[in-house]
């Protein structure tokens, strides 16, 4: 068994950033990848044709950015992979560890790996927001092939014949449109999303999100911080050509929109008659967040082109309300009905009754830390641009606690 | 922001929020206590004339008395060959929609210090009655589609008012029992 001040579990951006932080305060510490290389994900657990929702000049991590010919370009998962493997340089990298249990032990924890035991004394879980594909329960009931966006790759996988797309958030909605461009008919079950062009008046979507402070919201800034971390991803895609893959877009290219997938009985798919509400509260967030922007650039950039409105987004006047799965016409159902962190080898009472992990902005147990979740201290602490000062508040407060301790 | 300006009285639509909002926070630490039975009890009276009587429900981890029984009552109108001496079924339907998506508007407005002035929903439902004649397998017993407008007077914007009817929806009982299939049990004795 070996000691150590600190252990990073997982060497994508918010580990590596954690690592850059740590080294920053000289806290000596080791990060556990179980990968031969860092950021596995970005590769083995993405599809073949996405590229990062943010833009190029958007990945900033701690002493580390893109310096590429292309700050507004959109990263494929090779590029990224690259490019996270050049941040890990210098990092006290240990690959191709697998961890498979942390629990309590003395005034640390004991981390169980299959390359032997580690006894830290602070523990920084850093292995990713999407591990697990979440699934309704009604999948059980499908009587067709299934596919998470975890395995799913390109087209070229699924079977001839129909595909039902559940979920219209980022994934869902790329995925729906790569699979009927690809010439499978594509139905997609839409529940509640969030539409969102990709430039608007005259920048990208990000930069505005970016210098409105709307992406650095922190969560004692927000009243109810459950429902934030819930917030389905924005509609886009990583390109600059695609202004909007919203419900119109898919429309446009012969996809068929339902509600939300309620339920599987008897082989058919039932789907919720809300899709109109569904829809009305996207396009209300969207302009909100637009008016927001327009508040601001009236002040702070009164050189940028003029405010934009976009058409509401239509549905049809009676969304279909069931559909056979039975009859040949689908083959397939896709997932993207969310994703969820994996923290099944924690050993430790730290779940709530749902299953999920309970932390205060990231802070789990005494010298035990969480990274990288969705608005885990702000808006944008799942994004590349948003885990680094989050990883430097753990460095600080570990570095402040171990001199407590010390003193 | 819209509605800042127009702060100053507190806003009063009758919602006490503050309890609602506690209620979430107990419900947090006891989730058992938010399972709740509502139930109604119906008799036949004469004809397609009946009569609810609706009084006890469970909630909060215990049974509850109200200290009136409520009585709701429904017929079929001349058309059908009854007496009309209460609203039909689906209009006590219809009317629940509305109610629930009023009250809703209510809260999520008092929660937004929107102050209401007026608010009415006119809600209509089609339905094809060859369906329940059992004229036409294709044809549904049930609303084939329902439509609600609302007309609000508030010291809102218009997308203000469109963000709180959206939320109602999303928020309602009703409109999620309407768009959303619910398992039925129905025994006898």
């Amino acid at each position: 068994m070996r000691h150590i001040p600190t252990l990073v579990i997982g060497a994508g951006q918010a580990g590596l950033a954690m690592s850059r932080c740590l080294r920053d305060r000289s806290v000596h510490h080791v990060v556990l990848e179980r990968g031969s290389s860092p950021a596995p994900a970005w590769v083995n657990e993405r599809w073949d044709s996405l590229r990062l929702l943010t833009p190029n000049w958007q990945s900033r991590l701690p002493g580390f950015a893109y310096g590429g010919p292309d700050p507004d370009g959109f990263m494929t998962m090779p590029e990224i992979a690259a490019f996270l493997s050049d941040y890990a340089q210098g990092a006290p990298l240990e690959t191709g560890t697998t961890v498979r249990s942390v629990r309590a032990e003395g005034r640390g924890y004991r981390v169980e790996t299959n390359r032997g035991d580690w006894l830290a004394q602070a523990v920084v879980m850093a292995t990713g927001a999407c591990r697990r594909a979440q699934v309704p329960a009604c999948a059980s009931a499908a009587p067709l092939a299934q596919i998470t966006p975890l395995d799913y790759k390109s087209p070229a996988q699924l079977g001839r014949g129909g595909v039902l797309v559940v979920g219209a958030s980022a994934t869902g909605i790329q995925l729906a449109a790569e699979i009927a461009a690809a010439g499978h008919e594509v139905m997609l079950a839409a529940g509640h999303h969030i539409r969102m062009p990709r430039h608007y008046r005259g920048r990208d979507i990000q930069w505005w999100m970016d210098r409105t402070g709307t992406n650095h919201v922190t969560t004692d800034q927000i009243d109810d911080v459950d429902r934030a971390r819930r917030v389905p991803s924005l509609q886009l895609t990583g390109s600059r050509a695609a202004q909007f893959t919203d419900l119109n877009a898919l429309q446009a290219q012969g996809i068929e929109i339902t509600g939300r997938l309620a339920d599987i009985r008897e082989g058919r798919a039932v789907f919720s008659g809300s899709l109109a509400n569904a829809c009305a509260l996207s396009d209300l967030k969207m302009n909100r967040l637009l008016r927001e922007i327009d508040a601001w650039a009236e002040i702070h950039a009164p050189d940028a082109g003029p405010p934009e409105s976009f058409a509401p987004t239509l549905t049809p006047s009676s969304p279909r309300l069931s559909a056979s799965l039975t009859d040949g016409r689908f083959r397939t159902i896709l997932w993207a009905t969310g994703y969820a962190p994996d923290f099944g080898w924690l050993d430790l009472p730290v779940f709530d009754r749902k299953g999920r992990l309970v932390h205060d902005d990231g802070h789990v147990a005494p010298g035990l830390y969480v990274l990288g979740l969705p608005f885990q201290r702000r808006r944008m602490s799942a994004l590349i641009d948003g885990v680094g000062a989050d990883a430097a508040e753990i460095a600080d407060h570990l570095t402040e606690t171990r001199l407590f301790r010390a003193a | 922001m819209t509605h800042a300006a127009t702060a100053t009285a507190p806003v009063r639509n009758g919602v006490n929020t503050e309890a609602l909002i506690g209620a979430r926070g107990a419900f947090e630490q006891a989730p058992e206590a938010a399972r709740f039975t509502f139930r109604s009890t119906c008799d036949w009276v004469d004809g397609s004339f009946s009569r609810n009587s609706i009084n006890g429900y469970f909630g909060l981890g215990q049974e509850h008395q109200r200290k009136q029984t409520f009585t709701v009552e429904s017929d079929h109108p001349e058309v059908f060959a009854a007496e009309d001496r209460a609203a039909t079924p689906t209009e006590l339907v219809l009317s629940a929609l509305a109610s629930c998506l009023m009250g809703g508007l209510a809260a999520v407005a008092q929660h937004r210090g929107i102050q209401l002035h007026s608010a009415r929903a006119v809600v209509e439902g089609d339905v094809d009655v060859q369906g329940i004649l059992g004229m036409d397998p294709d044809i549904r017993n049930g609303f084939s589609a329902i439509r609600v407008r609302f007309d609000i007077d508030a010291d809102a914007s218009k997308e203000d008012i469109a963000a709180l009817v959206a939320q109602s929806q999303k928020r309602s009982a009703v409109f999620d029992i309407l768009t959303n299939p619910t398992n039925v049990a129905v025994t006898v004795g």
